[in-house]
C-alpha cells in the first residue's frame, strides 16, 4: 500500500500564497534573498548540499472518485469531529455548507490558505493533510436523500457503556495529517465555516507513530502493545474495493464509517502476563504473528491443537472470534483507527484507548455480525469497554468544481 | 496544484474568459492601446482570485479578493456594483485624526500597477456593500461587476463566508458615526 500511496502524493512546491507573499512586495523579496544567502554561507551548508528533507509539503490529492483519508496510508494525527445540524438547516443550506467545507478542504490539503483564513501561515505545511466528510442519518434525512439501509446507530451490545458525548452526530469531519498543528488549524477553519449551520457534538483526537518513525504501511500498534489491523485488505486491490466501496446510487464510490471509542484499561492490562495477553488476542505481542505462525501476515491455523488438545488459537481469542471461524462466517472490514491517551483522573495513571474507525461497504452485513460475535465472546472484553459509537455514510469524492455530497445535494 | 479548481475560481475563470473576449471586440480603449502594440482593456488585463464576501443579515458588509493586473498599463477600478446591495463603495483602511483605524472611501478608485496584485482584505482595501437587498448567507455566491477607468467592465463571483473579523468602524456614511459591519446571527 505504501508504494501506491506514494505514487498518489505530490510535492506541492511553492504555494500560491508563498508566491503572493513574495510577489506582493519587492522589498520582501530582497530580504528573502539576503536570508537565503545567509543560510548558504553557514559552515557545512554548502550550496551543492542537498537541502534538509522536510515532509510538511507533501500533499494528498483532494479530488477524485473516492474521498481521501481512507486509502491514504494513515497519517500520524487525527481529529474526528461530529456536528449536530441546527434545526433550520435544510437541503439548500446543506448544499451551501458542503460547498464551503469542500472549498476549505480542497485548499488546505494542497497547502493553501482557506478563503478568509485568518492564520494563512499555518496552512503552508499540509503534511499529507486529508479531510474526509461523513453524513449521519439526520443529514441524509434533511437532504431528502435515500438513506442507505445500514445508516443507523449500531444495535446495543451488552458490553457497551456508551456516552452520548462520544456517540452519533449528523456530520463527521475526519481531519488527519502528519502534523498536529496542521490538523488543529484545518479543524478550526472547517468549524468556523460550519458554525452557522451546526454545533460541535463531540471531538476525539488520536495519534499513531509519528511520520518517519517506522516504515510507511507498518501496521499500527495500540496502547496494549498489540499490532492492530493486520487483517486489513490492501488498498488498490480488487479485494479492498469489494470490502470497502459502495457501488450504487448517490453513494457510488463512497463507503460507511463506524467510529467507536474503546476505553482500554491499561492499569488492569498491566496485571496480565505475556502468555495471557497473547492467548486473549490469538497473536504474539512481539510480531503480531498468529500463535500458529512466526510472521505478522502468516495465515492463522485455526485447526492447530496443543498436545493437551486445546486450540492453539483459543476459542475465546479476539482473532478467532473476529474471523467467525467457529460460525463459518468471515466478515471483512478496513480498519483505520487511532490511539487516544487523555489525562487520567483519580488513582488511575491512564485514561487511554482506541478510536476504532473502520470502513466497509455495508455496516449491517460486514461490521455488525463481527461486533455481535465479539460482544458475545472475546477475552479482550475484560479490559476494553466501548464508550462511544457512531455510524456515518461517507459519500464519494468530488471532481474539481464539485463538492463532497454533490451526488446527494445537487 | 493544477488539479484544484473550486466552484469560485472556476466561475471566475469563466467570467474573466468570456468578458475578455467581449472586451477585445468593442472598447475604444482597445484602439487607444494599440499604440503600445497590445490592444487590451483593463478588463482584459485583470484577473481575480479568491473573492469572498462576509455574510450579513442586513445593512452593510464587505467583499474581498485578490485583483491582479496582468497587463502592461496601470489600471484603475472606479466602481463596483452588485444585485445584492444598493450601493458599493471602494474603501481603504487608515488611521483617522484620533489615531483609530477606520475605513473611508478611496478618492479616484483602486489603482493596480501593471503586473501587480491588489489584495482586498479585512483591515485593508475592500468593497463596501451598503443597504443589502437580502441576507447574504454563508455558502451563497455574490456576483459583482467591476468598472474600470477605461469604461471596460468585468464580472466576478464571490463566495460568502461567515467571518467574525472585519469589525472595524466606518466613517462618513452614518449620521451616528459608529455603526460597523458586525452582524448578529438571530
Amino acid at each position: 500500500m505504501a508504494a501506491s500511496d506514494e505514487g498518489a502524493r505530490g510535492r506541492s512546491g511553492s504555494t500560491r500564497r508563498q508566491f503572493l507573499l513574495g510577489g506582493a512586495a519587492a522589498g520582501f523579496g530582497a530580504v528573502a534573498a539576503l536570508g537565503a544567502e545567509h543560510v548558504l554561507d553557514r559552515p557545512g551548508a554548502a550550496a551543492q548540499d542537498a537541502p534538509v528533507p522536510v515532509h510538511g509539503t507533501e500533499t494528498v490529492p483532494f479530488h477524485g472518485v473516492h474521498q481521501a483519508g481512507i486509502t491514504t496510508d494513515a497519517q500520524a494525527y487525527a481529529t474526528f469531529v461530529a456536528l449536530d445540524l441546527h434545526d433550520d438547516v435544510d437541503r439548500e443550506a446543506l448544499g451551501r455548507l458542503m460547498r464551503i467545507l469542500s472549498d476549505d478542504a480542497a485548499r488546505l490539503t494542497q497547502g493553501e490558505a482557506a478563503l478568509a483564513d485568518t492564520e494563512p501561515e499555518l496552512a503552508v505545511a499540509p503534511a499529507r493533510l486529508t479531510v474526509t466528510f461523513g453524513f449521519g442519518p439526520r443529514f441524509v434525512e434533511r437532504a431528502r436523500g435515500a438513506a442507505p439501509s445500514w445508516l443507523h446507530p449500531l444495535p446495543a451490545f451488552e458490553i457497551d457503556r456508551l456516552e452520548p458525548g462520544f456517540s452519533d452526530g449528523d456530520l463527521l469531519l475526519q481531519v488527519t495529517a502528519d502534523d498536529q498543528l496542521t490538523v488543529s488549524h484545518a479543524t478550526r477553519m472547517l468549524l468556523k465555516d460550519a458554525r452557522g449551520f451546526a454545533d460541535v457534538r463531540w471531538t476525539q483526537r488520536g495519534f499513531r507513530r509519528a511520520h518517519g518513525s517506522v516504515a510507511p504501511g507498518t501496521t499500527m500498534r495500540n496502547l496494549f502493545g498489540q499490532v492492530d489491523g493486520t487483517a486489513n485488505p490492501v488498498p488498490g486491490t480488487a479485494d479492498f474495493d469489494e470490502v470497502v466501496w459502495v457501488t450504487e446510487g448517490w453513494m457510488a464510490g463512497g463507503t460507511s464509517a463506524v467510529v467507536r471509542r474503546i476505553h482500554m484499561d491499561l492499569d488492569e492490562w498491566d496485571t496480565v502476563g505475556r502468555a495471557g495477553r497473547e492467548q486473549s488476542v490469538g497473536r504474539t505481542q512481539a510480531t503480531g504473528a498468529p500463535l500458529t505462525g512466526t510472521r505478522e501476515h502468516d495465515e492463522p491455523d485455526f485447526a492447530a491443537r496443543t498436545d493437551a488438545g486445546f486450540s492453539v488459537i483459543p476459542e475465546f481469542s479476539h482473532l478467532r472470534r473476529a474471523r467467525g471461524v467457529d460460525e463459518g462466517r468471515h466478515d471483512r472490514i478496513f480498519r483505520r483507527g487511532y490511539n487516544y491517551d487523555d489525562a487520567p483522573s483519580g488513582d488511575h495513571v491512564s485514561d487511554a484507548g482506541l478510536i476504532f474507525a473502520c470502513f466497509q461497504a455495508d455496516v449491517d452485513e460486514q461490521f455488525t455480525p463481527m461486533q455481535r460475535r465479539l460482544a458475545e465472546l472475546d477475552l479482550l472484553n475484560r479490559w476494553t469497554t466501548p464508550i462511544g459509537s457512531s455510524v456515518f455514510a461517507i459519500p464519494p469524492g468530488c471532481e474539481p468544481g464539485g463538492f463532497v455530497g454533490d451526488t446527494l445535494l445537487s | 496544484m493544477t488539479t484544484r479548481r473550486t466552484t469560485t475560481t472556476l466561475a471566475l475563470l469563466l467570467a474573466a474568459g468570456s468578458l475578455g473576449l467581449a472586451g477585445c471586440s468593442t472598447d475604444d480603449a482597445a484602439a487607444e492601446a494599440t499604440s503600445t502594440g497590445t490592444p487590451t482593456t483593463a478588463a482584459d488585463a485583470v484577473s481575480i482570485q479568491d473573492a469572498w464576501v462576509k455574510a450579513a443579515d442586513e445593512g452593510m458588509t464587505a467583499g474581498f479578493g485578490e485583483i491582479t493586473n496582468g497587463g502592461e498599463d496601470e489600471l484603475t477600478i472606479v466602481a463596483a456594483s452588485t444585485g445584492a446591495a444598493a450601493m458599493i463603495e471602494l474603501h481603504e483602511t487608515a488611521a483617522d485624526s484620533s489615531g483609530e483605524m477606520s475605513m473611508t472611501e478611496v478618492e479616484g478608485g483602486f489603482v493596480v500597477p501593471a503586473g501587480d496584485t491588489l489584495i482586498l482584505e479585512p483591515g485593508g482595501h475592500h468593497l463596501m456593500l451598503m443597504d443589502l437587498a437580502d441576507p447574504i448567507q454563508a455558502g451563497d455566491e455574490v456576483t459583482f461587476t467591476l468598472t474600470f477607468a477605461d469604461d471596460s467592465t468585468t464580472e466576478l463571483t464571490a463566495t460568502v463566508k461567515d467571518f467574525t473579523g472585519a469589525e472595524e468602524s466606518y466613517e462618513g456614511d452614518d449620521p451616528d458615526g459608529d455603526h460597523d459591519t458586525e452582524h448578529e446571527d438571530s
